[in-house]
């Protein structure tokens, strides 16, 4: 019967997105591509920030996506331990380096414009902190990828590390907070601009958010395929040797 | 029947070695597993012990049945042959450690470091571990390596004697230990790729 | 179980053991900081609580990788995992292990190295009550990372890479409450954070580092 879980079979996740991937692919960069020319060529200078305020429309969906990654490698990595779905152990891998990616983007565009706003590249603010902490769990959880040979032995490690790393992940968040606030209360820098964001500004951000996701998406479907014949590859070349 | 094993298959490192292989041990037998290197004797035994999950088939046995002996002893180098034995004995809580030094002559070397062994000793210390377990089913990989004659023929003793008590064995070996017990050639039952479902999934075993 | 602990520090006390080389690290740490910020007391005052749970905590590291690779090079590790005693309780004794010969000592000694530091008279209390809270959980994660990174050639650098970010809890409400002792403002919540953080680690983190043994093993 048709069921989610027939796209868990890796020859039928492999057909399906041969056929969907180049028209999302399309739909991704088009909806990216316009939400950036409007937020950037086509929205009002702050009266404060002046222009340096459009670099949102890449910081926020960026840092959006980084931490919508590594919930959906949470979710990829449980799929993976109940129900043993080999695609949904690749997805959790390719989204990995997607994730870390948007974190780095969003780690570099908060410098750039924090500079000429806060006057500092760097701010051991909880949020920047927080995201830092996120950047070093990538790493730790792509290394652990990489290092261990046999394929099901890595996605049974890493997936542990997934679930576990989310717990202290979302600890150490507390913690920053915590942290942060019992040094230096009162830091300046708040960044709920959401909240007073005029539709002048909120509406290609959307539209940069819609755009974002589905470039992750498109990514993570990429790279899942290139794990998969990866992971063909690599059983061919068993063969080969037994023979 | 204190082992059943049922048309088991088995892999290494994701690639598939061994399928079908089917035996039975009952009180007071022993098994011989041959076949040349690579085959998987070692695979095979570690997925009996339960150390590693087998692709096909079913391994019966009591729970706690199993005392496996890898090719590693399990020995700690700066501890004495007494302390080494008395760990093992207390973990499994079988049973005193003395009927162990016995079996295996192990007496004179009770208080020496397992460091200061020659690798004959240390295997016999190793092999006196089963003994500590008390368990029923052994399973030895190459249990006579770097023994010498004597010590070979201590430890077929020291089997035997385990046999006549309603034990089992089973024995990844080339040499003839000196006594009789069946024979399973491992050759016929190699994994043909052929067989392994099909050429796409064969990845996502 | 009980025979399982005995063991690991009668192993961690006899030659080669490297028991005392943790402490030895946090030694040389915290005498090395002072030569790179200055002498200059005031400055030391108040980086002192950061210092010494930045050494502990590098010192609980460094000998983390010997939690399982020993046992499991000489095949004690498979033996272990076939037999009576759950592989949960091995992981749970060998934490406790590490923690009595590693974790402990730096407790004790803080106090002295807290002198060179220049630690404020009632952070002292603080320091090593924090140090005892805290580093039960600092041994359980790396035991943890150990069991994840076992099977591997080049694991002692991985499990670092691991871990690290996995101590950044402990560490912040560790400092925090040290930290706050010392300027004799209230240290309740830090400290129950960190407790809470140990318990939760002693009591989940076994199961998931049973698993990822399982998995090494086969």
């Amino acid at each position: 019967m048709a069921s989610i879980w027939q796209y868990a079979n890796p020859r039928k996740f492999m057909e399906t997105t041969d056929k969907v991937l180049p028209a999302l692919t399309v739909l991704a960069a088009a909806v990216v591509v316009v939400g950036l020319v409007w937020g950037f060529f086509f929205t009002p200078d702050d009266y404060k920030q002046g222009s340096t305020v459009k670099i949102i429309f890449i910081h926020v969906p960026a840092a959006i996506m980084a931490t919508g990654a590594w919930f959906m490698m949470l979710a990829a990595s449980l799929i993976w331990l109940i129900r043993r779905h080999h695609v949904s152990a690749l997805a959790a891998r390719a989204a990995a380096p997607v994730g870390m990616t948007f974190t780095l983007i969003g780690l570099f565009t908060g410098a750039i414009w924090g500079q000429p706003m806060w006057g500092t590249w760097w701010e051991w603010d909880p949020r920047l902190t927080s995201f830092l902490v996120l950047f070093l769990f990538y790493i730790g959880y792509i290394a652990l990828w990489e290092a261990i040979e046999n394929p099901d032995a890595a996605a049974d490690l890493t997936s542990v590390l997934c679930l576990v790393g989310s717990v202290f992940a979302f600890l150490s968040r507390y913690a920053v907070y915590f942290w942060n606030q019992g040094l230096h209360q009162g830091s300046s820098i708040s960044m709920d601009k959401e909240e007073h964001l005029a539709d002048a500004y909120s509406n290609p951000l959307w539209v940069c958010l819609i755009g974002f996701g589905l470039l992750f998406v498109v990514l993570v479907l990429g790279r899942t395929r290139t794990e998969i014949r990866a992971r063909r590859i690599k059983a061919l070349e068993a063969r080969e040797r037994m023979a | 029947m204190v082992l059943r094993v049922s048309d088991l298959a088995c892999a290494r490192g994701g690639v598939p070695v061994l399928e079908g292989v089917s035996f039975e041990l009952t009180p007071g037998q022993a098994l011989f597993l041959r076949g040349p290197n690579g085959i998987g004797k070692t695979t095979l035994l570690r997925t009996v012990a339960g150390l590693q999950p087998a692709l096909a088939g079913q391994v019966e046995a009591a729970p706690d049945a199993i005392a496996y002996a890898a090719h590693a002893d399990g020995l700690k180098a700066t501890l004495s042959v007494c302390e080494n034995l008395t760990f093992w004995s207390q973990i499994f809580g079988g049973p005193g450690i003395e009927g162990a030094l016995d079996a295996f002559n192990l007496r004179d070397l009770a208080d020496r470091q397992a460091q200061n062994l020659s690798a004959g000793q240390k295997r016999r210390l190793g092999l006196a571990r089963l003994l500590v377990t008390g368990r029923p089913v052994w399973m030895l990989d190459e249990p006579t390596v770097s023994l010498d004659r004597a010590s070979v023929t201590l430890f077929a003793e020291a089997v035997q004697a385990h046999l006549a008590n309603g034990g089992a064995a089973l024995i990844a070996t080339h040499i003839d230990l000196g006594f009789d017990a069946a024979v399973l050639d491992l050759s016929p039952f190699k994994a043909r790729p052929e067989t392994a479902v099909d050429h796409f999934d064969e990845a996502f075993l | 179980m009980i025979a399982l602990l005995k063991r690991d520090l009668a192993l961690a006390v006899r030659a080669g053991g490297g028991f005392g080389l943790g402490l030895a690290f946090f030694l040389i740490v915290t005498i090395l900081v002072p030569f790179g910020v200055g002498p200059d007391s005031g400055v030391l005052e108040i980086i002192a609580p950061g210092i010494l749970w930045v050494g502990a905590l590098l010192a609980c590291l460094l000998s983390l990788d010997r939690i399982f690779a020993l046992d499991f090079e000489d095949g004690s590790l498979d033996l272990l995992a076939t037999a009576p005693i759950p592989l949960e309780g091995v992981v749970a004794m060998k934490a406790v292990a590490h923690w009595l010969t590693t974790g402990l000592p730096l407790v004790l000694a803080a106090p002295v190295l807290g002198t060179l530091l220049h630690l404020p008279l009632p952070a002292y209390v603080w320091l090593m009550a924090s140090l005892a809270i805290g580093t039960p959980a600092l041994s359980m994660i790396g035991a943890f990372g150990a069991a994840l990174t076992v099977g591997l050639k080049r694991g002692g650098l991985l499990l670092s890479l691991l871990v690290l970010p996995l101590y950044v809890p402990t560490l912040i409400f560790g400092a925090e409450t040290v930290k706050r002792g010392a300027e004799g403002l209230a240290t309740g919540t830090p400290a129950l954070m960190l407790a809470g953080i140990t318990l939760a680690s002693c009591a989940l983190l076994p199961f998931a580092a049973a698993g990822a043994l399982r998995v090494n093993l086969r």
